[in-house]
């Protein structure tokens, strides 16, 4: 029975993953691969992996498909002019694709005997953080320096992003397409979804110590709210000059640094938590980080200033 | 087991398709969606690895999992750049292309 259904999975992915590949039009390209988000995560969940699959059908499937609809939206159009590679081409392509699959998948039954687990030396001094989830504990206690630069490399990206404006749309508000139709489905629902979003949100933070979740899945439920919010025009998108909005973005990199720092002072080392103290400081980083995410995710969705009139 | 056996698999011929995808579709937005594959295969053979490492009464090695929640993250902030850089060029050009011929609007 289980081993029928990961079958089943495992050629529904193939066959999901492949459409998307080959769809012609890029909007129905773009929805296959965000249908193929959400398939992955119920692999995930299948290899005991429940922190990865919320990531994955929060982050892997949900925002990067949302960036992913409107650039088909913007540029799809011109997919049709671009020239298409010729059959020799398609052939060579298709043999290389093919080497490359057959000789990962063999790697299947060459790899190792003895497979080396970290998971033993990972419990054993779990209990001394205070946390009971594994992988908030490998994010935050052991591999925290890595947590750090990856939410730097998130900030990066938004000033990236940013800097793509032209000069004169600078401090200006970010430009996607806005619903101003206020007796729509999507008003509607943007009115009345983000009390349970931001509930469901803060839970999945404060949960994430002990069981699956963490500041990343519920920053991205926070996101995906704004941007409700944002695109049915209930609330106005905020210019990217505005103060309040770059506090919010360096919140979270800053109490993780703060606290990073000092570790110097109390245990004597960078990012090492004070004994009895591992809990309540992880847990105030993780809501710092939690409100970044939130808002640096909304705005890398929301794209680059576009001058004063967003419409 | 066989749950971790047939998802490398996936893993593979995920790679495989994306590896296709990534050389035959000429359109930038077409290869970004080919590399996300590729990666969210890559991220599915390190889960299987995570898989192997079963120990300790848990289901995986959470260190490969928490390595793949930060790849995750990482690769969506390399597609939110490109889907910039992308977006650009055609507010430019017109077209959003990396085809020489096509250069010209």
């Amino acid at each position: 029975m289980e081993t029928g259904f990961d079958l089943a999975l495992t050629l529904l992915l193939l066959g999901v993953g492949g459409w998307s590949i080959l769809a012609r039009n890029m909007m129905t390209a773009v929805i296959i691969f965000i249908a193929y988000g959400l398939l992955l995560s119920l692999a995930w969940v299948r290899i005991f992996a429940i922190d990865v699959s919320l990531t994955e059908a929060a982050i892997g499937s949900g925002a990067t498909g949302m960036l992913m609809v409107i650039a088909a939206h913007k540029v799809g159009a011109d997919a049709r002019r671009v020239v298409h590679p010729s059959r020799a081409i398609h052939v060579l392509a298709g043999i290389v694709a093919a080497l490359v699959a057959v000789g990962i998948a063999a790697l299947a039954f060459v790899l190792p005997g003895e497979p080396q687990s970290l998971a033993g030396p990972v419990m054993e001094r779990l209990g001394d953080s205070g946390l009971g989830n594994p992988v908030a504990g490998v994010l935050f206690v052991y591999r925290a320096f890595d947590t750090l630069l990856e939410k730097v490399v998130l900030l990066l990206a938004l000033i990236g992003v940013w800097s793509l404006a032209r000069d004169e749309d600078w401090g200006g508000i970010p430009g996607f397409r806005l619903f101003r139709h206020h007796n729509s489905v999507l008003t509607l629902l943007a009115r009345s979804l983000p009390p349970i979003g931001f509930v469901f949100a803060i839970y999945m933070t404060w949960a994430g110590a002990d069981v699956p979740g963490g500041a990343f899945q519920g920053g991205t439920v926070l996101a995906a709210m704004w941007i409700l919010v944002m695109v049915a025009g209930v609330r106005k998108v905020p210019r990217v000059s505005s103060p309040l909005l770059r506090l919010a973005i360096v919140a979270g990199p800053v109490v993780f640094l703060a606290i990073g720092f000092f570790g110097f002072v109390m245990p004597g080392e960078f990012l090492a938590y004070p004994q009895g103290y591992a809990k309540p400081l992880i847990v105030v980083m993780e809501i710092a980080l939690t409100l970044s995410i939130g808002v640096i995710l909304g705005l890398l969705i929301a794209g680059p200033p576009k001058g004063e009139d967003a419409a | 087991m066989t749950a971790a056996l047939l998802f490398w698999l996936a893993g593979s011929g995920l790679i495989g398709l994306a590896v296709y995808g990534l050389i035959v579709n000429p359109h930038p937005l077409c290869k970004l969606l080919a590399l996300n594959l590729l990666g969210s295969g890559v991220f599915l053979l390190f889960g299987v690895i995570a898989r192997r490492g079963a120990a300790a009464g848990l289901g995986g090695d959470p260190v490969p999992q928490a390595l793949v929640i930060t790849g995750i993250v990482v690769a969506f902030s390399a597609t939110a750049i490109a889907v910039g850089l992308l977006l650009r060029l055609h507010g430019e050009a017109g077209v959003a292309s990396i085809d020489e011929e096509d250069d010209a609007p």
